[in-house]
Protein backbone atom coordinates (compact mmCIF):
# COMPACT_ATOMS: atom_id res chain seq x y z
CA UNK A 1 0.00 0.00 0.00
CA UNK A 2 1.13 3.55 -0.67
CA UNK A 3 1.93 5.55 2.46
CA UNK A 4 2.84 8.80 0.74
CA UNK A 5 1.84 9.87 -2.73
CA UNK A 6 3.10 13.17 -4.11
CA UNK A 7 2.17 14.47 -7.51
CA UNK A 8 3.50 17.55 -9.24
CA UNK A 9 3.80 19.81 -6.17
CA UNK A 10 4.67 23.42 -6.89
CA UNK A 11 5.36 26.20 -4.42
CA UNK A 12 6.78 29.64 -4.96
CA UNK A 13 8.11 31.98 -2.25
CA UNK A 14 8.51 35.42 -3.80
CA UNK A 15 11.09 35.01 -6.54
CA UNK A 16 12.12 31.53 -5.53
CA UNK A 17 10.45 28.50 -7.07
CA UNK A 18 10.98 26.23 -4.06
CA UNK A 19 9.07 23.29 -5.56
CA UNK A 20 8.92 22.91 -9.30
CA UNK A 21 6.85 19.79 -9.87
CA UNK A 22 7.90 17.30 -7.19
CA UNK A 23 6.47 13.79 -7.60
CA UNK A 24 7.28 10.52 -5.84
CA UNK A 25 5.62 7.69 -3.95
CA UNK A 26 6.56 5.87 -0.76
CA UNK A 27 5.30 2.37 0.03
CA UNK A 28 4.16 1.38 3.51
CA UNK A 29 7.02 0.20 5.73
CA UNK A 30 9.73 1.84 3.64
CA UNK A 31 12.45 4.15 4.83
CA UNK A 32 12.48 6.67 2.02
CA UNK A 33 15.14 9.34 1.66
CA UNK A 34 14.89 12.73 0.02
CA UNK A 35 18.48 13.57 -0.78
CA UNK A 36 19.68 16.91 -1.99
CA UNK A 37 21.73 19.96 -1.13
CA UNK A 38 20.43 22.79 1.05
CA UNK A 39 17.75 24.76 -0.72
CA UNK A 40 16.79 21.94 -3.10
CA UNK A 41 13.21 21.84 -1.80
CA UNK A 42 13.35 18.86 0.58
CA UNK A 43 12.12 20.68 3.67
CA UNK A 44 9.42 22.51 1.73
CA UNK A 45 8.16 19.16 0.45
CA UNK A 46 8.00 17.81 3.98
CA UNK A 47 6.25 20.96 5.23
CA UNK A 48 3.57 20.49 2.61
CA UNK A 49 3.15 16.83 3.57
CA UNK A 50 2.75 17.59 7.30
CA UNK A 51 0.14 20.31 6.53
CA UNK A 52 2.29 23.23 7.70
CA UNK A 53 2.50 24.80 4.26
CA UNK A 54 0.05 24.83 1.41
CA UNK A 55 1.41 24.07 -2.05
CA UNK A 56 0.41 26.39 -4.88
CA UNK A 57 -0.60 23.42 -7.00
CA UNK A 58 -0.29 19.66 -7.18
CA UNK A 59 -1.65 16.99 -4.86
CA UNK A 60 -0.30 14.93 -2.00
CA UNK A 61 -1.73 12.23 0.23
CA UNK A 62 -0.30 10.80 3.44
CA UNK A 63 -1.63 7.55 4.92
CA UNK A 64 -4.47 7.77 2.43
CA UNK A 65 -5.54 11.30 3.41
CA UNK A 66 -5.31 14.34 1.18
CA UNK A 67 -3.05 16.94 2.82
CA UNK A 68 -5.25 19.80 1.70
CA UNK A 69 -8.77 18.49 2.32
CA UNK A 70 -8.23 16.09 5.24
CA UNK A 71 -5.72 17.98 7.34
CA UNK A 72 -6.79 16.72 10.72
CA UNK A 73 -6.76 13.08 9.59
CA UNK A 74 -3.24 13.63 8.25
CA UNK A 75 -2.10 15.28 11.49
CA UNK A 76 -3.37 12.32 13.54
CA UNK A 77 -1.55 9.77 11.44
CA UNK A 78 1.85 11.44 11.18
CA UNK A 79 4.77 12.20 13.43
CA UNK A 80 6.85 15.20 12.43
CA UNK A 81 10.39 15.79 13.62
CA UNK A 82 11.26 19.23 12.26
CA UNK A 83 14.73 20.39 11.39
CA UNK A 84 14.56 23.09 14.09
CA UNK A 85 13.33 20.79 16.81
CA UNK A 86 10.46 22.87 18.19
CA UNK A 87 10.65 21.47 21.72
CA UNK A 88 9.97 23.88 24.54
CA UNK A 89 13.50 24.26 25.91
CA UNK A 90 12.20 25.69 29.18
CA UNK A 91 10.20 22.56 29.91
CA UNK A 92 11.47 19.12 30.91
CA UNK A 93 11.77 16.28 28.43
CA UNK A 94 8.88 14.47 30.00
CA UNK A 95 6.62 17.55 30.05
CA UNK A 96 7.26 18.10 26.36
CA UNK A 97 6.46 14.50 25.60
CA UNK A 98 3.28 14.49 27.70
CA UNK A 99 1.98 17.70 26.15
CA UNK A 100 2.60 16.33 22.68
CA UNK A 101 0.59 13.24 23.64
CA UNK A 102 -2.23 15.33 25.10
CA UNK A 103 -2.73 17.45 21.99
CA UNK A 104 -2.79 14.17 20.06
CA UNK A 105 -5.74 13.15 22.23
CA UNK A 106 -3.99 10.79 24.65
CA UNK A 107 -4.44 10.90 28.40
CA UNK A 108 -4.17 9.12 31.73
CA UNK A 109 -2.35 5.88 32.20
CA UNK A 110 -2.04 5.12 28.51
CA UNK A 111 -0.13 8.35 27.98
CA UNK A 112 2.04 7.90 31.07
CA UNK A 113 3.02 4.40 30.06
CA UNK A 114 3.69 5.43 26.48
CA UNK A 115 5.90 8.29 27.68
CA UNK A 116 7.91 5.94 29.91
CA UNK A 117 8.25 3.44 27.10
CA UNK A 118 9.48 6.04 24.61
CA UNK A 119 11.90 7.74 27.00
CA UNK A 120 13.37 4.30 27.57
CA UNK A 121 13.35 3.44 23.86
CA UNK A 122 15.26 6.55 22.78
CA UNK A 123 17.56 6.33 25.80
CA UNK A 124 16.85 9.57 27.68
CA UNK A 125 14.85 8.13 30.61
CA UNK A 126 17.48 9.35 33.09
CA UNK A 127 17.26 12.93 31.81
CA UNK A 128 13.46 13.04 31.47
CA UNK A 129 13.03 15.29 34.52
CA UNK A 130 15.59 17.83 33.39
CA UNK A 131 14.99 21.07 31.49
CA UNK A 132 15.64 20.53 27.78
CA UNK A 133 17.99 23.51 27.78
CA UNK A 134 20.52 21.33 29.61
CA UNK A 135 20.40 18.55 26.97
CA UNK A 136 23.15 17.83 24.45
CA UNK A 137 22.32 18.07 20.74
CA UNK A 138 21.98 14.30 20.49
CA UNK A 139 19.67 14.05 23.51
CA UNK A 140 17.50 16.83 22.17
CA UNK A 141 17.19 14.98 18.85
CA UNK A 142 16.18 11.82 20.68
CA UNK A 143 13.48 13.73 22.51
CA UNK A 144 12.32 15.22 19.20
CA UNK A 145 11.94 11.74 17.79
CA UNK A 146 10.14 10.46 20.89
CA UNK A 147 7.70 13.38 20.56
CA UNK A 148 7.10 12.49 16.94
CA UNK A 149 6.29 8.90 17.94
CA UNK A 150 4.17 9.42 21.05
CA UNK A 151 0.77 8.81 19.42
CA UNK A 152 1.98 5.78 17.41
CA UNK A 153 1.83 7.44 14.00
CA UNK A 154 1.88 5.39 10.82
CA UNK A 155 4.22 7.73 9.00
CA UNK A 156 7.18 9.54 10.52
CA UNK A 157 8.81 12.56 8.89
CA UNK A 158 12.41 13.22 9.88
CA UNK A 159 13.67 16.50 8.49
CA UNK A 160 17.48 16.46 8.56
CA UNK A 161 17.61 14.17 11.61
CA UNK A 162 21.36 14.38 12.11
CA UNK A 163 22.19 17.95 11.11
CA UNK A 164 24.20 19.61 13.85
CA UNK A 165 25.23 16.34 15.47
CA UNK A 166 28.87 15.32 15.80
CA UNK A 167 29.91 12.29 13.70
CA UNK A 168 29.66 9.89 16.61
CA UNK A 169 26.17 11.00 17.56
CA UNK A 170 25.22 10.84 13.89
CA UNK A 171 26.16 7.18 13.57
CA UNK A 172 24.32 6.45 16.83
CA UNK A 173 21.26 8.20 15.41
CA UNK A 174 21.38 6.08 12.26
CA UNK A 175 21.22 2.92 14.35
CA UNK A 176 18.41 4.46 16.35
CA UNK A 177 16.32 5.30 13.30
CA UNK A 178 16.76 1.84 11.77
CA UNK A 179 15.80 0.25 15.07
CA UNK A 180 12.75 2.47 15.51
CA UNK A 181 11.55 1.83 11.98
CA UNK A 182 11.48 -1.85 12.87
CA UNK A 183 10.22 -1.60 16.45
CA UNK A 184 7.31 0.70 15.57
CA UNK A 185 6.71 -0.73 12.06
CA UNK A 186 6.77 2.74 10.58
CA UNK A 187 6.97 4.29 7.21
CA UNK A 188 9.72 6.89 7.42
CA UNK A 189 10.41 9.78 5.12
CA UNK A 190 13.69 11.43 5.91
CA UNK A 191 15.46 14.31 4.27
CA UNK A 192 19.18 14.62 4.33
CA UNK A 193 22.03 16.39 2.64
CA UNK A 194 24.45 13.71 3.77
CA UNK A 195 25.02 11.23 0.99
CA UNK A 196 26.26 8.53 3.35
CA UNK A 197 23.20 9.00 5.50
CA UNK A 198 20.87 8.29 2.60
CA UNK A 199 23.04 5.33 1.65
CA UNK A 200 22.96 3.95 5.20
CA UNK A 201 19.32 4.47 6.05
CA UNK A 202 17.10 4.61 3.03
CA UNK A 203 15.62 1.58 1.31
CA UNK A 204 14.80 3.88 -1.53
CA UNK A 205 15.56 7.48 -2.28
CA UNK A 206 14.78 10.36 -4.52
CA UNK A 207 17.43 12.87 -5.44
CA UNK A 208 15.99 16.36 -5.25
CA UNK A 209 17.57 19.20 -7.13
CA UNK A 210 16.22 22.68 -7.76
CA UNK A 211 12.66 21.89 -6.73
CA UNK A 212 12.23 18.62 -8.58
CA UNK A 213 13.06 14.95 -8.30
CA UNK A 214 16.02 14.22 -10.56
CA UNK A 215 15.91 10.45 -10.10
CA UNK A 216 14.33 7.84 -7.81
CA UNK A 217 15.45 4.31 -6.88
CA UNK A 218 17.27 2.15 -4.35
CA UNK A 219 20.83 3.26 -3.59
CA UNK A 220 22.13 0.08 -5.25
CA UNK A 221 20.01 0.61 -8.36
CA UNK A 222 21.12 4.17 -8.72
CA UNK A 223 24.76 3.26 -8.37
CA UNK A 224 24.37 0.36 -10.83
CA UNK A 225 22.96 2.73 -13.42
CA UNK A 226 26.28 4.53 -13.54
CA UNK A 227 28.11 1.46 -14.93
CA UNK A 228 31.72 1.47 -13.97
CA UNK A 229 34.08 3.37 -11.72
CA UNK A 230 34.61 7.09 -11.71
CA UNK A 231 38.03 8.30 -12.80
CA UNK A 232 38.83 11.91 -11.88
CA UNK A 233 41.76 13.34 -13.84
CA UNK A 234 42.92 16.73 -12.67
CA UNK A 235 44.92 18.57 -15.35
CA UNK A 236 47.87 20.82 -14.68
CA UNK A 237 47.31 23.37 -17.44
CA UNK A 238 43.78 22.87 -18.75
CA UNK A 239 43.38 21.40 -22.27
CA UNK A 240 40.16 19.82 -21.04
CA UNK A 241 38.68 19.10 -24.45
CA UNK A 242 41.81 17.47 -25.80
CA UNK A 243 42.07 15.38 -22.68
CA UNK A 244 38.48 14.21 -23.09
CA UNK A 245 39.21 13.11 -26.63
CA UNK A 246 42.31 11.23 -25.50
CA UNK A 247 40.41 9.47 -22.70
CA UNK A 248 37.77 8.28 -25.15
CA UNK A 249 40.44 6.56 -27.23
CA UNK A 250 41.52 4.37 -24.29
CA UNK A 251 38.03 3.18 -23.30
CA UNK A 252 37.16 5.74 -20.62
CA UNK A 253 33.85 7.56 -21.20
CA UNK A 254 34.19 11.26 -20.34
CA UNK A 255 31.10 12.50 -18.50
CA UNK A 256 31.69 15.84 -16.85
CA UNK A 257 34.16 18.59 -16.18
CA UNK A 258 34.59 19.91 -12.65
CA UNK A 259 36.06 23.30 -11.78
CA UNK A 260 37.24 23.73 -15.38
CA UNK A 261 40.29 21.51 -14.88
CA UNK A 262 39.10 18.07 -13.83
CA UNK A 263 37.74 15.54 -16.28
CA UNK A 264 35.42 12.91 -14.84
CA UNK A 265 35.16 9.72 -16.88
CA UNK A 266 33.65 6.27 -16.40
CA UNK A 267 35.70 3.13 -16.93
CA UNK A 268 34.58 -0.46 -16.46
CA UNK A 269 37.64 -1.23 -14.39
CA UNK A 270 39.12 2.02 -13.13
CA UNK A 271 42.27 0.49 -11.65
CA UNK A 272 43.31 -0.99 -14.95
CA UNK A 273 42.35 2.04 -16.97
CA UNK A 274 44.63 4.46 -15.11
CA UNK A 275 48.02 3.42 -16.60
CA UNK A 276 46.55 3.56 -20.12
CA UNK A 277 45.01 6.96 -19.44
CA UNK A 278 48.23 8.38 -18.04
CA UNK A 279 50.43 7.17 -20.89
CA UNK A 280 47.94 8.37 -23.51
CA UNK A 281 47.80 11.86 -21.93
CA UNK A 282 51.59 11.89 -21.57
CA UNK A 283 51.91 11.00 -25.26
CA UNK A 284 49.83 14.06 -26.12
CA UNK A 285 51.88 16.28 -23.84
CA UNK A 286 49.02 17.00 -21.41
CA UNK A 287 50.29 17.38 -17.85
CA UNK A 288 48.32 15.60 -15.11
CA UNK A 289 48.16 16.95 -11.54
CA UNK A 290 46.31 14.04 -9.96
CA UNK A 291 44.23 10.99 -10.75
CA UNK A 292 41.76 9.22 -8.55
CA UNK A 293 39.50 6.22 -9.00
CA UNK A 294 36.38 5.59 -7.00
CA UNK A 295 33.69 2.96 -6.89
CA UNK A 296 30.31 4.46 -7.76
CA UNK A 297 29.00 6.45 -4.81
CA UNK A 298 25.92 8.55 -4.29
CA UNK A 299 28.18 11.53 -4.93
CA UNK A 300 28.62 10.22 -8.44
CA UNK A 301 24.93 9.50 -8.71
CA UNK A 302 24.18 13.07 -7.78
CA UNK A 303 26.70 14.40 -10.25
CA UNK A 304 25.47 12.08 -12.96
CA UNK A 305 21.77 12.88 -12.65
CA UNK A 306 21.88 16.57 -11.87
CA UNK A 307 25.07 17.57 -13.70
CA UNK A 308 26.31 19.33 -10.58
CA UNK A 309 28.88 18.55 -7.93
CA UNK A 310 27.19 17.78 -4.65
CA UNK A 311 29.59 19.37 -2.19
CA UNK A 312 29.97 22.60 -4.18
CA UNK A 313 26.22 22.83 -4.55
CA UNK A 314 25.60 22.17 -0.87
CA UNK A 315 28.04 24.85 0.25
CA UNK A 316 26.59 27.30 -2.23
CA UNK A 317 23.04 26.60 -1.10
CA UNK B 1 -14.54 21.36 23.93
CA UNK B 2 -11.21 20.66 22.40
CA UNK B 3 -10.44 24.38 22.51
CA UNK B 4 -10.93 24.58 26.28
CA UNK B 5 -8.92 21.42 26.91
CA UNK B 6 -6.04 22.39 24.65
CA UNK B 7 -5.99 25.94 26.00
CA UNK B 8 -5.70 24.51 29.49
CA UNK B 9 -2.80 22.21 28.50
CA UNK B 10 -0.95 25.15 26.98
CA UNK B 11 -1.63 27.48 29.91
CA UNK B 12 -0.25 24.82 32.24
CA UNK B 13 2.88 24.52 30.08
CA UNK B 14 3.53 28.27 30.26
CA UNK B 15 2.71 28.49 33.96
CA UNK B 16 4.94 25.54 34.90
CA UNK B 17 7.81 27.10 32.95
CA UNK B 18 7.33 30.45 34.70
CA UNK B 19 7.20 28.77 38.11
CA UNK B 20 10.71 27.52 37.44
CA UNK B 21 12.00 31.11 37.18
CA UNK B 22 12.61 32.32 40.74
CA UNK B 23 13.48 35.85 39.59
CA UNK B 24 10.28 36.08 37.61
CA UNK B 25 8.24 35.01 40.65
CA UNK B 26 9.95 37.54 42.90
CA UNK B 27 9.47 40.34 40.38
CA UNK B 28 5.86 39.40 39.83
CA UNK B 29 5.20 39.72 43.57
CA UNK B 30 7.33 42.75 44.33
CA UNK B 31 6.68 44.97 41.34
CA UNK B 32 3.01 45.75 42.05
CA UNK B 33 3.91 46.52 45.68
CA UNK B 34 6.54 48.93 44.47
CA UNK B 35 3.97 50.77 42.34
CA UNK B 36 1.52 50.96 45.19
CA UNK B 37 4.02 52.12 47.79
CA UNK B 38 6.03 54.52 45.59
CA UNK B 39 3.07 56.26 43.99
CA UNK B 40 1.15 56.15 47.24
CA UNK B 41 3.94 57.98 49.05
CA UNK B 42 4.90 60.36 46.25
CA UNK B 43 1.40 61.74 45.69
CA UNK B 44 0.12 61.36 49.26
CA UNK B 45 -0.80 65.05 49.63
CA UNK B 46 -2.47 65.40 46.25
CA UNK B 47 -5.91 64.68 47.76
CA UNK B 48 -5.86 68.25 49.14
CA UNK B 49 -6.75 69.34 45.61
CA UNK B 50 -10.15 67.77 46.15
CA UNK B 51 -12.28 65.64 43.85
CA UNK B 52 -10.80 62.33 45.02
CA UNK B 53 -13.85 61.24 46.98
CA UNK B 54 -11.62 60.32 49.90
CA UNK B 55 -8.86 61.90 51.94
CA UNK B 56 -6.79 58.71 51.73
CA UNK B 57 -4.77 58.76 48.52
CA UNK B 58 -3.79 55.09 48.93
CA UNK B 59 -7.49 54.16 48.98
CA UNK B 60 -7.98 56.12 45.77
CA UNK B 61 -4.89 54.58 44.22
CA UNK B 62 -5.03 50.87 45.17
CA UNK B 63 -7.80 49.69 42.81
CA UNK B 64 -6.26 51.68 39.95
CA UNK B 65 -2.85 50.09 40.56
CA UNK B 66 -4.46 46.68 40.08
CA UNK B 67 -5.71 47.81 36.67
CA UNK B 68 -2.46 49.56 35.75
CA UNK B 69 -0.50 46.47 36.63
CA UNK B 70 -2.75 44.32 34.47
CA UNK B 71 -2.28 46.78 31.63
CA UNK B 72 1.53 46.88 31.87
CA UNK B 73 1.72 43.08 32.07
CA UNK B 74 -0.43 42.79 28.96
CA UNK B 75 1.76 45.01 26.80
CA UNK B 76 4.58 42.45 27.23
CA UNK B 77 2.50 39.31 26.79
CA UNK B 78 3.47 38.99 23.11
CA UNK B 79 7.10 38.34 24.05
CA UNK B 80 6.25 34.80 25.04
CA UNK B 81 4.57 34.22 21.65
CA UNK B 82 7.63 35.54 19.84
CA UNK B 83 9.76 33.15 21.85
CA UNK B 84 7.54 30.22 20.87
CA UNK B 85 7.61 31.31 17.22
CA UNK B 86 11.38 31.61 17.26
CA UNK B 87 11.88 28.21 18.86
CA UNK B 88 9.40 26.74 16.35
CA UNK B 89 7.23 25.48 19.21
CA UNK B 90 4.24 26.88 17.32
CA UNK B 91 5.16 25.01 14.15
CA UNK B 92 5.39 21.78 16.06
CA UNK B 93 1.87 22.31 17.38
CA UNK B 94 0.65 23.13 13.87
CA UNK B 95 1.68 19.70 12.61
CA UNK B 96 -0.55 18.10 15.28
CA UNK B 97 -4.34 18.27 15.76
CA UNK B 98 -3.76 20.94 18.46
CA UNK B 99 -6.47 23.60 18.41
CA UNK B 100 -5.18 26.66 16.54
CA UNK B 101 -7.27 29.05 18.60
CA UNK B 102 -5.82 27.58 21.80
CA UNK B 103 -2.30 28.48 20.77
CA UNK B 104 -3.26 32.18 20.88
CA UNK B 105 -5.91 31.99 23.58
CA UNK B 106 -3.58 30.25 26.03
CA UNK B 107 -1.19 33.21 25.86
CA UNK B 108 -3.98 35.64 26.73
CA UNK B 109 -5.36 33.42 29.51
CA UNK B 110 -1.89 32.96 31.02
CA UNK B 111 -1.41 36.72 30.96
CA UNK B 112 -4.79 37.35 32.60
CA UNK B 113 -4.15 34.74 35.31
CA UNK B 114 -0.86 36.41 36.15
CA UNK B 115 -2.70 39.71 36.42
CA UNK B 116 -5.24 38.10 38.77
CA UNK B 117 -2.55 36.73 41.08
CA UNK B 118 -0.88 40.14 41.18
CA UNK B 119 -4.24 41.79 41.84
CA UNK B 120 -4.70 39.67 44.95
CA UNK B 121 -1.21 40.58 46.16
CA UNK B 122 -1.82 44.30 45.60
CA UNK B 123 -5.14 44.16 47.41
CA UNK B 124 -3.59 42.33 50.36
CA UNK B 125 -0.85 44.93 50.64
CA UNK B 126 -3.45 47.68 50.35
CA UNK B 127 -5.44 46.05 53.12
CA UNK B 128 -2.34 46.07 55.30
CA UNK B 129 -1.87 49.76 54.49
CA UNK B 130 -5.35 50.48 55.79
CA UNK B 131 -7.37 50.52 52.55
CA UNK B 132 -10.96 49.35 53.11
CA UNK B 133 -13.09 48.24 50.17
CA UNK B 134 -16.56 49.54 50.83
CA UNK B 135 -18.46 46.83 48.97
CA UNK B 136 -16.52 43.99 50.59
CA UNK B 137 -15.97 40.62 48.90
CA UNK B 138 -17.91 41.52 45.75
CA UNK B 139 -15.72 44.60 45.47
CA UNK B 140 -12.59 42.46 45.57
CA UNK B 141 -13.97 40.35 42.74
CA UNK B 142 -14.88 43.41 40.65
CA UNK B 143 -11.38 44.86 41.04
CA UNK B 144 -9.71 41.57 40.11
CA UNK B 145 -12.03 41.13 37.11
CA UNK B 146 -11.34 44.70 35.97
CA UNK B 147 -7.59 44.01 36.13
CA UNK B 148 -7.99 40.77 34.20
CA UNK B 149 -10.20 42.32 31.51
CA UNK B 150 -7.88 45.26 30.89
CA UNK B 151 -5.08 42.75 30.74
CA UNK B 152 -6.88 40.48 28.26
CA UNK B 153 -7.93 43.36 26.03
CA UNK B 154 -4.36 44.61 25.67
CA UNK B 155 -2.86 41.11 25.62
CA UNK B 156 -4.94 40.50 22.49
CA UNK B 157 -3.32 43.54 20.88
CA UNK B 158 0.12 42.46 22.05
CA UNK B 159 -0.37 38.95 20.63
CA UNK B 160 -1.57 40.36 17.30
CA UNK B 161 1.49 42.59 17.05
CA UNK B 162 3.77 39.70 18.02
CA UNK B 163 2.25 37.51 15.29
CA UNK B 164 2.34 40.20 12.64
CA UNK B 165 5.86 41.51 13.28
CA UNK B 166 7.55 38.48 14.94
CA UNK B 167 10.24 40.81 16.27
CA UNK B 168 11.13 41.51 19.88
CA UNK B 169 12.43 45.00 19.07
CA UNK B 170 9.05 46.01 17.63
CA UNK B 171 7.25 44.59 20.66
CA UNK B 172 9.43 46.59 23.03
CA UNK B 173 8.93 49.77 21.03
CA UNK B 174 5.15 49.40 20.97
CA UNK B 175 4.96 48.52 24.67
CA UNK B 176 7.00 51.59 25.57
CA UNK B 177 5.06 53.80 23.21
CA UNK B 178 1.60 53.00 24.58
CA UNK B 179 2.49 52.28 28.21
CA UNK B 180 2.99 55.61 29.94
CA UNK B 181 0.75 57.76 27.69
CA UNK B 182 -2.28 55.55 28.35
CA UNK B 183 -1.43 55.58 32.04
CA UNK B 184 -1.32 59.40 32.19
CA UNK B 185 -4.43 59.71 30.04
CA UNK B 186 -6.36 57.88 32.75
CA UNK B 187 -7.53 58.68 36.25
CA UNK B 188 -5.15 56.11 37.71
CA UNK B 189 -3.22 58.68 39.74
CA UNK B 190 -5.27 61.87 39.44
CA UNK B 191 -8.90 62.74 40.08
CA UNK B 192 -10.79 63.57 36.89
CA UNK B 193 -11.76 67.08 37.99
CA UNK B 194 -8.11 68.07 38.37
CA UNK B 195 -7.20 67.14 34.81
CA UNK B 196 -7.11 69.55 31.86
CA UNK B 197 -10.33 69.45 29.91
CA UNK B 198 -8.94 67.73 26.84
CA UNK B 199 -7.49 64.99 29.02
CA UNK B 200 -10.80 64.53 30.78
CA UNK B 201 -12.33 63.89 27.35
CA UNK B 202 -9.64 61.43 26.25
CA UNK B 203 -10.02 59.30 29.40
CA UNK B 204 -13.49 58.37 28.13
CA UNK B 205 -11.87 56.58 25.17
CA UNK B 206 -9.08 54.97 27.13
CA UNK B 207 -9.79 51.31 27.99
CA UNK B 208 -7.32 51.54 30.88
CA UNK B 209 -9.56 54.16 32.40
CA UNK B 210 -12.67 52.01 31.91
CA UNK B 211 -11.02 49.47 34.18
CA UNK B 212 -9.91 52.12 36.67
CA UNK B 213 -13.43 53.57 36.91
CA UNK B 214 -15.04 50.16 37.45
CA UNK B 215 -12.46 49.15 40.05
CA UNK B 216 -12.53 52.43 41.95
CA UNK B 217 -16.31 52.57 41.97
CA UNK B 218 -16.55 49.62 44.37
CA UNK B 219 -13.98 50.95 46.83
CA UNK B 220 -15.63 54.17 47.90
CA UNK B 221 -19.12 54.64 49.36
CA UNK B 222 -21.94 55.48 46.95
CA UNK B 223 -21.12 52.76 44.45
CA UNK B 224 -23.01 53.00 41.16
CA UNK B 225 -23.38 49.42 39.93
CA UNK B 226 -24.45 50.76 36.55
CA UNK B 227 -21.05 52.44 36.11
CA UNK B 228 -19.31 49.24 37.16
CA UNK B 229 -21.40 47.09 34.84
CA UNK B 230 -21.09 49.25 31.74
CA UNK B 231 -17.36 49.66 32.03
CA UNK B 232 -16.78 45.96 32.56
CA UNK B 233 -19.06 45.18 29.65
CA UNK B 234 -17.16 47.59 27.41
CA UNK B 235 -13.92 45.89 28.41
CA UNK B 236 -15.39 42.48 27.71
CA UNK B 237 -16.46 43.63 24.24
CA UNK B 238 -13.03 45.08 23.57
CA UNK B 239 -11.40 41.84 24.72
CA UNK B 240 -13.55 39.93 22.25
CA UNK B 241 -12.46 42.28 19.45
CA UNK B 242 -8.73 42.18 20.24
CA UNK B 243 -8.78 38.40 20.73
CA UNK B 244 -10.43 38.07 17.33
CA UNK B 245 -7.70 40.29 15.89
CA UNK B 246 -5.04 38.09 17.50
CA UNK B 247 -6.56 34.89 16.10
CA UNK B 248 -6.88 36.40 12.64
CA UNK B 249 -3.23 37.46 12.87
CA UNK B 250 -2.46 33.88 13.71
CA UNK B 251 -4.17 32.71 10.51
CA UNK B 252 -2.14 35.30 8.62
CA UNK B 253 1.03 33.89 10.17
CA UNK B 254 -0.03 30.37 9.13
CA UNK B 255 -0.55 31.50 5.55
CA UNK B 256 2.96 32.95 5.50
CA UNK B 257 4.51 29.53 6.21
Amino acid sequence: MTAIEVSDLRKRYGDVQALDGVSFAVQEGEVFGLLGPNGAGKSTTVRVLVTLTKADSGTAAVAGHDVRREQSAVRKSIGYVPQDSGVDVFGTGRENLMLQGRVQGMSGRALNERADELLELVGIADAAGRIVKTYSGGMRRRLDIAMGLVHRPRVLFLDEPTTGLDPEARVAMWHEVSRLAEAESLTILLTTHYLEEADQLANRLAIVSQGRVAVEGTPTELKARLQGDAVHVELENGHVERAQAVLATVGARPEQVLNGNTVVARADDGGRAVPAILSALDGEGIAVASVSVSRPSLDDVYLHFTGRDFSTEDRGG
Amino acid sequence: MTVVRHTWFMVVRQAVNLMREPIWIVMMIIQPMVWLILYGQLFKNVTRLGGFGTGSYITFLAPAIVVMNGFFGATWSGMSMINDLEHKVVERFLATPASRVSIVLSQIVRSALTAAIQAVIILLVALALGVRIHTGAIGWIVIIVAGMLVNSAFAGISQAIALLTRREATMIAVANFIGLPLLFLSTTMMALSNMPHWMQVTTKFNPVDWGVRAAREVVLPGTSWGTVGWHLLALLALTAVTTAWATSSFRQYQRSL
